[in-house]
């Protein structure tokens, strides 16, 4: 991935963008809200597969974007 | 220096045995981390009914990949007790096998450009001192000194300060460290499966009791994941959850070069590291991209950012070649430093978090869950490093000693 299709500037390089985590939810089959709580901390679901994620466009628009990549080829599926 | 043949001659084989359907440990991942465990398990413990699983070749994946330097010069007295250990086990790692895997000693410079990274190396070196490693502060004229051909202005961008100096870091061949410990271990009787991607993990109830492949289920007393790379969707398969990103970082080799850079150079804030391979290229790593993937293409913007920053350092590197580049898949702990011993899964152990410090770590880190597996207590090396740290609130941060970021 070499470029980013940011909605207000257009594809960009991606050394303006900031990467900001994945966005994740705890899986439901997490019962106890103590193991709740540290996955929440600290767990990284790392698919090899379509991941949606936050990136900061720092040297652009400074906007929050959310975009959905496949990690297996670092390729951007969509940008929103 | 050794001629040629000597080294051809050195190199030992690798006994290759019919699989059978179970074992009492079978190992995923056939690296450097599950090579040393069986290793280990079969010469310290007499354990040999053992499989080394590997979807792949042997050292295929980050063992064949990375940039091969040994060093022990650590933040924190947990880990440098750790790397202490595994240095001193690859000292003696020629003697003990017999095979030649090139253990170089060169020591480890560690520059820094700002005030703050001088702070960090200094820290490092008290820290190093107080735990019996040797490593001393280095000012300009001592940089100078040790690599007399470094740009003390940085290319008037990235002035050095400083440095620590390690004195024991060393580099080995990481090819053939992953053949002595598969030679050691099944010239003992371990077997060393290629080609048989784990696909499932069985399980009995909760505990696990053997992994399925494509050419069908392998059953086992216990299983160690030696997974680099793909860990998180192993660990997956038995609900484990774990703090680990995994992200591709790149390295690049040079034409060759008389020999002539001594030491292993090293710049965090500029996350590039060099030194100069027997052969006599410029061994060249860099930073991991900021987001995770499991690409393995380096793009020509990353290779230019690198040059550019390690060209400042080192103007003598203007003048030469990009041979090869490659990339490996680090496997990068929420705090930075590995994860070893339970899963919390019955039959489950792992040992994970690698990236980027894993090769340094093969021998201490087989051999403490060899003696894991053997007697069933987590060696007092390793015990800070289990899973459960991150749930008991004593994470073990150690970023600044990553050498990239």
């Amino acid at each position: 991935m070499h470029e980013l299709d940011c909605p207000r500037c257009g594809r960009r390089p991606l050394d303006e963008f900031t990467f900001g985590g994945e966005r994740r939810a705890v899986p439901d089959w997490l019962t106890d809200p103590d193991e709740r709580d540290v996955d929440e901390v600290w767990v990284f679901e790392n698919p090899a597969g379509v991941a949606t994620e936050r990136w900061f466009h720092a040297a652009g628009c400074r906007r929050w974007l959310t975009v959905r990549r496949d990690t297996s080829a670092d390729r951007v599926v969509e940008v929103r | 220096m050794t001629d040629v043949s000597e080294h051809v001659a050195s190199l030992q084989p690798i006994v290759w045995h019919e699989p059978r359907p179970s074992y009492d440990v079978v190992i995923v991942g056939g690296g450097g981390h599950g090579l040393a465990t069986a290793y280990y398990l079969a010469t310290r413990h007499g354990i040999t009914n053992v499989a080394v699983v590997e979807a792949d070749y042997i050292a295929s994946g980050n063992t064949g990949r990375n940039t091969t330097i040994i060093r022990a010069n650590y933040a924190i007295p947990e880990a440098i007790r750790f790397y202490k250990r595994s240095l001193e086990l690859y000292e003696g790692l020629e003697a003990e096998t017999g095979a030649a895997v090139f253990f170089r000693r060169k020591g480890h410079v560690w520059i820094a450009h700002t005030e703050m990274g001088m702070r960090t190396e200094r820290a490092r070196v008290l820290m190093n001192q107080a735990m019996g490693v040797e490593t001393e502060l280095l000012d300009p004229a001592g940089v100078k000194r040790l690599v007399p051909q470094i740009d003390l202005t940085g290319g008037g961008r990235y002035t050095v300060m400083g440095a620590s100096h390690h004195v024991p870091a060393a580099t080995a061949r990481h090819d053939r460290v992953a053949w002595a410990f598969a030679s050691g271990a099944t010239s003992r009787g371990v077997h060393v499966i290629q080609h048989r991607p784990v696909t499932e993990l069985l399980r009995d109830g909760e505990r696990v009791v053997g992994v399925e492949t494509a050419a069908g289920p392998i059953r086992a007393g216990i299983v160690l994941s030696a997974v680099g790379g793909r860990v998180s969707q192993l660990a997956g398969m038995a609900r484990v959850r774990l703090p680990v990103r995994t992200h591709p970082l790149h390295a690049f080799v040079t034409n060759d070069f008389a020999q002539g850079l001594e030491k292993i150079v090293a710049s965090t804030e500029l996350a590039c590291y060099v030194s100069q391979t027997e052969r006599g290229q410029m061994l060249i790593g860099a930073e991991f991209d900021s987001q995770p993937s499991f690409s393995r293409i380096s793009s020509f913007d990353a290779l230019r950012s690198y040059a550019y920053k390690i060209t400042r350092l080192l103007p003598f590197l203007r003048e030469m070649r990009i041979l090869r580049t490659w990339a490996g898949l680090c496997d990068i702990s929420a705090d930075f430093s590995p994860i070893m011993g339970e899963t919390g899964v019955d039959g489950l152990l792992i040992t994970t978090g690698w990236g980027t410090w894993g090769f340094k770590a093969i021998p201490a880190g087989g051999e403490a869950m060899a003696e894991r597996i053997a007697t069933g207590r987590t060696p007092v090396l390793i015990a800070p490093f289990g899973l459960d740290r991150f749930r008991n609130d004593l994470a073990m941060a150690d970023q600044a000693s990553a050498g990239t970021r």
